[in-house]
């Protein structure tokens, strides 16, 4: 069987980063963005927690904890802003978000 | 004597008082009886003072008032000396007489001032006693000073008083330009006087008049053999200052001008007192004019001419003041003369006794002006005597004196001088020539002031009519000069006797006049009279230094000689008063025929040689033309200069703000103008499209990690 190394972890980690980057600069609807940006979130997690594990060193995984924290509030803070624009806009569509151009 | 310092304060508080009370709130009266009692007292003290002087041995009493400049160090000949200045008076045999001269003729023109000035208007009045004070104030001070400092104070004082005096009615175009021209030739003389001090301190360290003629008196003689030294040019510095007070030439033409000042004024300032400051100053430096006997002669060649040459112009002269002010000049040559030929006491006996005929000739010369209504000229007068029977005796008193005729007083002055200058033996002028000069011209002065009698008193009235009916020619009740002076447009009732203010020191300076001479008896008249050169033996001390115990020289010749002179110049005047009766009283026609007959000289004298208008060509033209030279390159030059720096202001601010307008202003609005333009280029880049802008930052990402992984 074959024995997972960190380097696993760190591929496994970039392609969700890549896929959440990707994610984030071609998809219009916003809720989808946001989307992506947990799973950005969650590639530098799986990348804290294997290297912490790999260097036996748990501030790596505290980290995590607070990163999901963070996340969390985002989320909510996030959602509150686009139920708010769309209470506006009728659309969570990122083309017609740009009221702030000159 | 410790209060001799209060002889020249009391005018000095009577002018204060007249000058800032009295101008506005006096009476006429009130105002002249205070000058008067001021001089009055002045003269008390002085005679006091007088009396105690001669009761001490040493006959000399310095009282020193207050420090004025604390000791400076300046620079002199031997170094650093301490130039210290106090005000101190000096009482000496000198100082005293002239004391007694300036109070005693001061406080009867003052007196005679009061009815002379009573036609003025009130505050007139005031102003005028304010001067008359003031002017004794400074004489004195100069009179009494005891050093060249304090001597300066009076000196410069007097001339103000002087310009104040003459330009007393400035209303008068020609009063205010006389008081001008007096004022500006005296200031060329201080110009002199001032560098003669200067020199002294320099050379002496010290301007007090006892220590500098001490320092002198161990100096040697400037002979022609040793050469022109320090001492000489310091004597030619202080007589050049002498020349302008004094009147001599080449500065004496102030003085007849100063005639346009009230009567008593000539009196007191231009006859007896302040002109003879000059005299006076030259006396007091006796021991330093003794040690240059070249600038001796000059003095003593000086004085000859300017005595022979007012002489001649006084002889055609018609304004009867004028008269009286070129015989002033005349005998102030005489004085220089006399401290010329070093016969210093003479000088001092001469300028006392003219003191007294002088001012007696000038008072009674302005009763007649003031009795035929403002009258001076000579030719509109004529047989005065029997209106105004004591001015025409007194006058006639003061023209014996003057004329040289004994027992009067100017007899034994003048020949004094005129003995003592054919003894002398000059530097380079041969003997005998100065004598000469000045017999030539006592003749002249005979002459002369016995026209001015002749014309004035005697012969046919030829001045104007007056209205008959109101009084009686002639009417010359003392009463009646009182009642004149009620009102200023009063009719005039044709020529009177002045008032007893005015004929009062008429009287008194007639008896001085007569009697003044015989302080001075020259001593060959041992035998009768045995108080001979009183006179020269008291003021002796004052013209020698203290440590040097000179002894007096006898100047001796024989019995006969001096006889023999004395009955020449007594010829010699009776000839000038004979060829004036002559031709002013025998025959009145003679002197027009003679005038004709020398038309020529006569032209050139009734022109005053033409000085005037010489000085006037040269030095006033001069002056003018370079002070319109200087104006004109004010006006072109400098003026130019300073509104040529303006344009070139002006044409550099307007390049600056043209600069400022299109190069800096522009390059400012390029700026902003690029940024602008920029900006439409730019801007594209702000889509405002949130994906763009994480696109871009990733690409950033990307290149930074890219080169953190291949470049390191």
């Amino acid at each position: 069987m074959l024995e997972i190394t960190p380097l696993h972890y760190s591929l496994l980690s970039a392609a969700l980063f890549m896929i959440g980057v990707i994610g984030v600069l071609v998809r219009r609807n916003v809720i989808i963005i946001f989307m992506s940006i947990e799973l950005i979130l969650n590639a530098v997690n799986i990348n804290l927690i294997a290297l912490s594990d790999q260097l036996q060193d748990l501030a790596g995984q505290v980290f995590v904890v607070f990163v999901i924290a963070v996340a969390a509030a985002e989320a909510a803070v996030g959602l509150g802003i686009i139920i708010a624009f769309y209470r506006n806009k009728e659309t969570v569509n990122i083309d017609e978000i740009q009221i702030m151009r000159w | 004597m410790e209060s001799i310092w209060l002889i020249p304060l009391l005018p000095g508080i009577g002018a204060a008082i007249n000058g800032l009370v009295g101008i506005r709130f006096f009476g006429k009266r009130l105002a002249g009886v205070l000058a008067s009692f001021m001089m009055g007292w002045a003269l008390w003290l002085s005679f006091w003072a007088f009396v105690e002087l001669l009761g001490t041995e040493e006959r000399f009493h310095q009282v020193t008032v207050a420090s004025w400049i604390p000791p400076i160090p300046l620079d002199t000949v031997d170094g650093v000396g301490s130039f210290t200045v106090d005000w101190s008076f000096t009482l000496d045999p000198l100082s005293a007489m002239m004391a007694l001269i300036v109070t005693g003729i001061g406080f009867l023109i003052h007196i005679y001032s009061i009815g002379y000035i009573e036609h003025e208007p009130r505050g007139g009045v005031a102003r005028f006693f304010c001067y008359l004070n003031l002017f004794c104030f400074f004489m004195l001070t100069l009179v009494l000073g005891s050093n060249f400092l304090v001597m300066f104070v009076g000196w410069e004082g007097v001339g103000l008083c002087s310009y104040l005096l003459i330009g007393y009615w400035y209303h008068k175009q020609s009063a205010s330009d006389a008081g001008k021209k007096a004022f500006i030739v005296n200031r060329i003389g201080d110009w002199g006087f001032v560098l003669g001090v200067f020199l002294v301190f320099f050379t002496f360290g010290t301007l007090d008049f006892r220590a500098v003629a001490e320092a002198a008196s161990q100096m040697p003689v400037e002979t022609a053999a040793v050469g022109f030294g320090v001492i000489s040019a310091i004597c030619l510095l202080l007589f050049i200052g002498a020349t302008g007070k004094s009147a001599q030439i080449p500065l004496y033409v102030w003085l007849p001008d100063a005639m346009e000042g009230p009567t008593p004024v000539s009196a007191l300032i231009h006859a007896a007192t302040m002109v003879t400051a000059g005299v006076y100053m030259v006396c007091r430096n006796a021991v330093l004019f003794t040690h240059a006997p070249m600038v001796m002669e000059i003095v003593a060649v000086i004085g000859v001419l300017t005595a022979l040459v007012a002489a001649t112009i006084g002889l055609v002269q018609t304004d009867i003041k004028r008269v009286l002010a070129y015989s002033t000049v005349s005998q102030l040559g005489y004085m220089f003369l006399a401290t010329g030929v070093g016969a210093f006491g003479a000088a001092a006996f001469h300028l006392m006794t003219h003191a007294f005929f002088k001012a007696l000739l000038f008072l009674g010369s302005g009763a007649v002006i003031h009795g035929m209504n403002e009258e001076q000229d000579m030719r509109r007068m004529g047989g005065l005597r029997q209106y105004m029977p004591i001015t025409a005796l007194t006058m006639a008193i003061g023209a014996v004196a003057i004329a040289g005729i004994p027992p009067l007083s100017g007899f034994f002055s003048k020949d004094e001088i005129l003995f003592r200058t054919f003894l002398h033996h000059g530097v380079f002028v041969p003997d005998r020539v100065l004598w000469g000069l000045g017999v030539v011209t006592a003749m002249l002065t005979a002459f002369y002031m016995f026209r001015l009698i002749n014309m004035t008193f005697f012969g046919a009235y030829r001045g104007p009519a007056w209205g008959h009916g109101a009084e009686e020619p002639g009417h010359d009740d003392a009463g009646h000069g009182d009642d004149h002076g009620a009102g200023h447009g009063h009719a005039w009732h044709g020529p009177h006797e002045a008032s007893r203010w005015m004929t009062i020191p008429l009287v008194v300076l007639a008896v001085g006049a007569f009697f003044a001479g015989f302080v001075g008896v020259p001593i060959a008249f041992e035998a009768v009279w045995p108080w001979t050169a009183t006179i020269e033996h008291f003021l002796h001390p004052s013209f020698v230094a203290q440590g040097a115990h000179a002894v007096e020289e006898a100047h001796h010749m024989s019995l006969l000689g001096e006889f023999g002179l004395m009955g020449l110049s007594v010829l010699v005047a009776l000839g000038g008063i004979w060829f004036a009766y002559r031709n002013y009283v025998e025959r009145p026609e003679a002197a027009e025929r003679l005038a004709e007959s020398l038309a020529g000289p006569h032209r050139v004298l009734t022109n005053k040689y033409y000085v005037d208008e010489l000085y006037d060509a040269t030095v006033v033209r001069g002056t003018m033309g370079s002070a319109g030279g200087l104006w004109t390159v004010d006006q072109r030059v400098v003026d130019g200069a300073v509104n040529g720096t303006g344009w070139t202001t002006i044409a550099a601010s307007w390049v600056s703000h043209i600069l400022d307008k299109y190069v800096v202003d522009g390059l400012v609005n390029l700026t902003a103008w690029i940024c602008g333009e920029a900006s439409y280029v730019f801007r594209r880049a702000q889509t405002g499209l949130i994906q763009n802008y994480a696109f871009v930052t990733l690409l950033g990402v990307f290149a930074f990690v890219t080169w953190f992984l291949v470049a390191r």
